[in-house]
């Protein structure tokens, strides 16, 4: 243990520090931690800022670029800012099969933004997963956590107006 | 806890449970059709009517047929509901009493259900699997018991070698043999992890065990602890299954409370304690080496074998990996021992095996069925074909390490052999059926996709080759492409699958060497002309 802890130095900036502070203890430092500690510090940030990195990093005694390694490598750790709304589109073989792809290329058109992206106002994520094992209700769509199975492009897309609605 | 608490607590369940019980599915894909609604309405119904002391309703795990829910069911008249809604509770309540229900009725003994053979899956759909009484009620920590006491180290894993049984994950390999070689090597550490990184699209049998029967998985490691000298497992779990994670939790959690994980086990000398990981999106990490890494918090990427696992995988230590699927038939194993195991299938793959049923079909869901029985029967009796009078084209298993069968070749038993020799392989239990309007080479296209994406990138072949495929089969798709660049095509896949470091390369090239030998004529058509 270090004389002063990381929570010591940058508790006062941001509570949100704090969860990872717990998570750092439970794990005792071990740098086996690392992963469910980007989990956590994903979970109360929205995202993994370069700060929160370098903070992660010194907490578990790792060079910055072994986080960052392990952070770049997981296609859940993301290291920019998401929308206020997330649409996760599944495009594995079942949803695929029954017409994913051409949800995906409504949603793309009607907001203006490919997978992966934000859209200009800042309302919605737009994201693809490789399965997410819900195949008897297939196309399925996640929509901020919400699983809709049986989905088509307009049940999706008026999903989303009724969430930019809000 | 011993023997005689077990029987108490199985005894004290059987009381409580009401004599009509309504089984309501709580499974990822019926919550995603409210069906935690229906469940509350039911609740509600039977409340309202004052039925309490003889109804209950019980949110159970899969039942199956996924396609058709929120499914419903009544035991012990076995009556069927399929697409509950809300609004159709009260009136299921009402028809035990004569009334009409609103619910469509489904048909217990259809074929979906009636070919099936439900080792794995037992009481799947039974049970509420948040609650460790109801296991144990149906017979749950008998066999650990059993193990403990009745049986060595060395006769557990006997009867595991003779039951025949082999990996669920895809690749096959003995159970027995795997316990054997993680018992003999030295050392006072060992480990045992489950592998519940279910990543090939189209399957979710993991899931489905492990948010229906989560304490059949921990009964199955805890077993495998005893055999191969282990105290300590890892359950890694792909953090897209939210549910089967809150599940296994509160499984652990009950299991420690009632003494059947975590020290001195049903008062034996033997100390086992189950711990989660939880991954963060990567495809490769369900390859062991991988996986192991992803433990010790790196990066996913697979190391070279040997040595294996067995030898030497988790903090260097000996390490048994199985997955899902492996760690659920050990209970029936030591049950109903090996004899009548390896009574089921076929000579050289025992037991049965759950399938993944989706796609261009009617009846889409969760299978568990005997090895042996043929494509046909699976797809066209209890699949119902493909909707609307379209004709099955092909089957994908295996994921995107498997490959297309095409409909001719549907009378193929299933078993780890038969669908190697077909240029396909058993996979984790996907099975995907496409009818006449699927391209084929789009379909090649789509898993060269997934594998571009999802390679690690530490071995060349892999990581650019499979970008080099994709490229080839967009040309081709673009009518770009020359007969000289599907022979590339050709040779590339060859090469990717001698030369790269881990499986999720050696197979990659599957899907497209199975349709270019099945379905060639629309790799043709689409030269430039």
């Amino acid at each position: 243990m270090v004389a002063t802890t990381p929570a010591k130095q940058e508790a006062k900036v941001d509570k949100r520090f704090k969860v990872i502070d717990v998570t750092l203890k439970r794990h005792n430092g071990n740098p086996e931690g690392l992963i469910e500690v980007l989990h956590k510090a994903q979970e109360s940030f929205g995202y993994l800022e370069e700060e929160v990195l370098e903070y992660i990093a010194r907490g578990l005694k790792l060079p910055l670029s072994q986080v960052y390694g392990v952070a770049t490598f997981y296609h859940l750790f993301s290291l920019k800012p998401g929308g206020a709304h997330t649409c996760i589109v599944c495009m594995g073989t079942a949803c695929y099969v029954k017409g994913a792809g051409k949800i995906i290329a409504t949603l793309e058109e009607n907001l203006g933004i490919k997978v992966g992206e934000t859209s200009a106002d800042g309302q919605v994520s737009l994201l693809s997963a490789r399965c997410i094992g819900a195949c008897g209700i297939a196309p399925a769509v996640v929509i901020d956590g919400n699983v809709l199975g049986k989905q088509d492009s307009e049940s999706t897309w008026s999903k989303i107006v009724e969430l930019k609605g809000e | 806890m011993d023997l005689a608490h077990l029987q108490a607590i199985a005894e004290q369940e059987k009381q409580r449970q009401r004599a009509i019980r309504l089984h309501c599915c709580t499974s990822t894909g019926c919550q995603a059709a409210e069906s935690l609604q229906v469940k509350d309405n039911l609740k509600k119904a039977i409340e309202k009517k004052g039925l309490g002391d003889r109804v209950e309703v019980v949110g159970v795990g899969c039942m199956g047929f996924c396609g058709r829910g929120p499914l419903v069911q009544v035991e012990p008249e076995r009556k069927l509901y399929e697409e509950v809604t809300p609004e159709d509770a009260e009136s299921i309540i009402n028809a035990l009493e004569g009334g009409k229900a609103t619910a469509k009725e489904g048909d217990p003994d259809h074929p979906f259900f009636a070919r099936q053979m439900r080792i794995v899956r037992e009481h799947s759909g039974e049970i509420d699997p948040e609650r460790i009484e109801e296991y144990i009620a149906v017979g749950g920590y008998q066999a650990l018991y059993k193990a403990l006491y009745e049986m060595t180290p060395a006769t557990v894993i006997e009867e595991i070698t003779k039951s025949g049984l082999r990996g669920r994950g895809g690749g096959g390999y003995p159970t027995g043999l795997k316990w054997a070689t993680v018992a003999k090597m030295p050392g006072n550490q060992k480990y045992v992890i489950c592998n519940a990184d279910e990543g090939d699209p189209g399957a979710f049998m993991d899931r489905s065990v492990l948010e229906s029967d989560p304490h059949l998985v921990l009964e199955g490691m805890a077993i495998a602890g005893y055999a191969v000298g282990a105290n300590h497992g890892y359950i890694y779990v792909r953090a897209e299954y939210p549910l089967a994670i809150k599940r296994l939790q509160k499984a652990i959690q009950q299991a420690k409370q009632n003494g059947v994980l975590g020290t001195q086990i049903l008062e034996s000398p033997f100390d086992f304690k189950i711990d989660i990981r939880i991954g963060a999106g990567a495809f490769v990490c369900g390859e062991e080496t991988a996986l192991i890494q992803s433990i010790e918090g790196g990066r996913g990427n697979p190391r070279p074998r040997p040595p294996y696992p067995a030898e030497r995988g988790l903090r260097g230590c000996p390490t048994l990996i199985n997955n899902v699927e492996t760690f659920a038939n050990i209970k029936a194993i030591i049950t109903k021992g090996a004899d009548w195991y390896s009574s089921i299938g076929t000579a050289n793959s025992k037991g049965t095996k759950i399938f993944a049923l989706t796609g261009k079909i009617k009846n889409n869901g969760l299978i568990e069925v005997p090895m042996g029985i043929t494509l046909r029967e699976i797809v066209l009796e209890m699949g119902g074909g493909v909707p609307d009078g379209g004709e099955v084209k092909a089957v994908q298993t295996g994921g995107p390490s498997g490959g297309c069968i095409p409909a001719s070749l549907l009378d193929t038993p299933v078993d780890y052999d038969s669908l190697l020799k077909i240029g396909s392989m058993m996979g984790s239990g996907g099975m995907v059926v496409m009818d006449q309007n699927t391209s084929m080479v789009e379909v090649a296209q789509f898993y060269m996709e997934f594998c571009r994406e999802e390679t690690c990138g530490k071995c060349i072949p892999c990581r650019t080759g499979t970008v080099q495929l994709h490229n080839l089969l967009t040309k081709l798709l673009d009518k770009r492409a020359t007969t000289q660049d599907l022979e590339l095509m050709e040779s590339l896949c060859q090469m990717v699958k001698e030369t790269s470091l881990c499986g999720l390369g050696q197979t990659a090239p599957n899907p497209v060497l199975s349709t270019w030998r099945y379905f060639r004529d629309e790799y043709l058509a689409l030269v430039k002309a």
